[in-house]
């Protein structure tokens, strides 16, 4: 399998602030990477600097073989995101909100694509409700169906199910490991939910103050530390001093 | 009662665009109606139809106002909306969505504008169209410097992000003294007719008054708007740009909305 994600050492300062102290890692075609840390240890700024919202100080990100920097464009329109920090506009209609996207994206087959990723994330009755009046479970497959309205080839999860009840957070992961396992896409998914990151991700990376601490599947790093499950390893992890670098 | 006094006050120490939104609406308030209550005591027979010619330049203005409080309404639907991340990863270029921006906020301005100035003739028996012609180059004059300031304002909420909101309300009137849109730059004192005659609004203004007051149309104030207007708008452009670079530095893109 190919690597369609390459980031090679990768650093982020903020004036004085050393943000990601430089990164390395590879995500391939048709792997879903867990991406775990504490707050403030540095996800949302590789996520940033991996969507071409944030420049790395040094360092460089390769996306399906493009430099991202100088090809912002090209490779933008391969990638897609969501996040519970971001929404849709609240006033418009959910057909109206992917259509707008599904415009911005240059897609040809708009309603095609609609109908088909309404049908798939049981959308179909919501088409014509405002965004802004739909249940936070509503909401997030909405986001998802944008998110997928280029078909991209790399899709970056934070918190995905955040905030989710148990019976939509696991159709969202399921839906999820369908989607990854018929399209071959590769997905960078950062969590807080280790049950989550344990069922997806054939491998994780753990971030703490901008670098990498560890890495490998969650079985391999559970039975490395002696723990029982990826929660205490988290735990141990993010309480401990930095293991690797 | 001291709780919710504190969360105001360290809010506003902690941001100069609040602080100077603060300070600068009465002073402009009391520069701007100053200066108009100085020129009606001064100049009571500079108007023979005094009305026409105040709705007139009334109306120009508030397109002015419309376009660019418009535009900068667009980019600030998307921060409030918490869309403005998906907007800056969708593969648009900058060019591209200035561009549409500024075709929207042309569609805005016109659907205010153009009620106003249906009114004025059952209401006043006044028509703008008086201006002739000409009439359609102060407009696209005024409709190109407020696209300026609206990507000039744009251009700031990239850079400092929401905070600087308050300037995008306020940047018009900032102006208005200046622009000279209901007393001619002579009213001025010297220094302030300086910093006008940098910009492009006073030469619109001037030549509405010139033709309705004199009939008369000067080309050369016309030019004077454009060279200016073509001026501060290559400006904003290039501002904006960097701002965009400088926000991907900083990460002010992906804060934006808290």
């Amino acid at each position: 399998m190919k690597n369609l994600v390459e980031v090679k050492n990768i650093k982020k300062n903020y004036g004085k602030n050393e943000a990601v102290k430089g990164i390395s890692f590879n995500i391939k075609e048709n792997e879903i990477l867990g991406l775990l840390g504490p707050n403030g240890s540095g996800k949302t700024t590789t996520i940033g600097m991996l969507l071409g919202l944030l420049k790395p100080t040094s360092g460089e990100i390769l996306i399906n073989g493009q430099k991202l920097e100088g090809n912002r464009i090209e490779i933008l329109e391969q990638i897609n995101f969501i996040s519970p920090y971001i929404e849709l506009p609240k006033k418009l209609t959910v057909k109206q909100n992917l259509t707008v996207y599904g415009k911005l994206y240059k897609i040809n087959n708009i309603n095609e694509k609609i109908e088909f990723l309404s049908e798939k994330l049981r959308l179909g009755g919501l088409l014509n409700n405002i965004t802004g009046e739909l249940s936070s479970g509503q909401k997030n497959r909405v986001s998802l169906a944008k998110a997928l309205i280029n078909e991209p080839k790399v899709l970056l999860l934070d918190e995905p199910t955040a905030s989710l009840d148990p019976e939509v957070g696991d159709f969202v992961r399921s839906f999820l490991e369908e989607y990854k396992k018929e399209k071959k896409i590769s997905i960078l998914l950062a969590s807080h939910n280790m049950n989550e990151v344990t069922r997806l991700c054939k491998s994780i990376l753990m971030m703490k103050d901008g670098i990498i601490i560890d890495k490998g599947n969650p079985e391999e790093l559970i039975s490395k530390h002696g723990r029982k499950n990826l929660e205490e390893v988290f735990l141990k992890l993010s309480r401990s001093k930095n293991e690797l670098n | 009662m001291y709780g919710l006094f504190l969360r105001h006050f360290y809010l506003i120490t902690r941001s100069f665009p609040r602080i100077l939104d603060l300070v600068y609406w009465p002073t402009i308030q009391i520069t701007l109606w100053g200066f108009i209550s100085n020129f009606f005591a001064t100049h009571t027979t500079y108007y023979n139809n005094a009305v026409g010619v105040i709705l007139t330049c009334a109306i120009l203005y508030d397109f002015l106002f419309r376009t660019s409080i418009g535009f900068n309404m667009l980019f600030l639907e998307e921060i409030w909306s918490r869309n403005f991340t998906n907007l800056f990863i969708a593969p648009m270029k900058i060019g591209e969505i200035l561009t549409s921006l500024v075709a929207t906020a042309l569609i805005r301005a016109l659907i205010g504008l153009i009620p106003a100035v249906l009114l004025t003739s059952p209401l006043f028996g006044i028509s703008i169209l008086d201006l002739g012609i000409f009439l359609f180059f102060l407009f696209l004059s005024l409709y190109l410097f407020g696209i300026t300031l609206g990507i000039l304002v744009s251009a700031g909420l990239l850079r400092y992000g929401p905070s600087f909101e308050n300037i995008a309300w306020s940047t018009m009137f900032l102006l208005a003294p200046f622009g000279c849109i209901y007393y001619p730059i002579e009213i001025l004192p010297e220094v302030f007719q300086k910093i006008a005659y940098l910009l492009p609004l006073v030469y619109i203004f001037e030549e509405a008054r010139n033709i309705l007051i004199n009939q008369t149309v000067d080309i050369q104030n016309i030019y004077n708007a454009f060279m200016w207007n073509g001026v501060y708008f290559v400006l904003s452009i290039a501002l904006f740009y960097y701002s965009f670079h400088v926000a991907k530095k900083k990460g002010t893109l992906i804060n934006m909305g808290e």
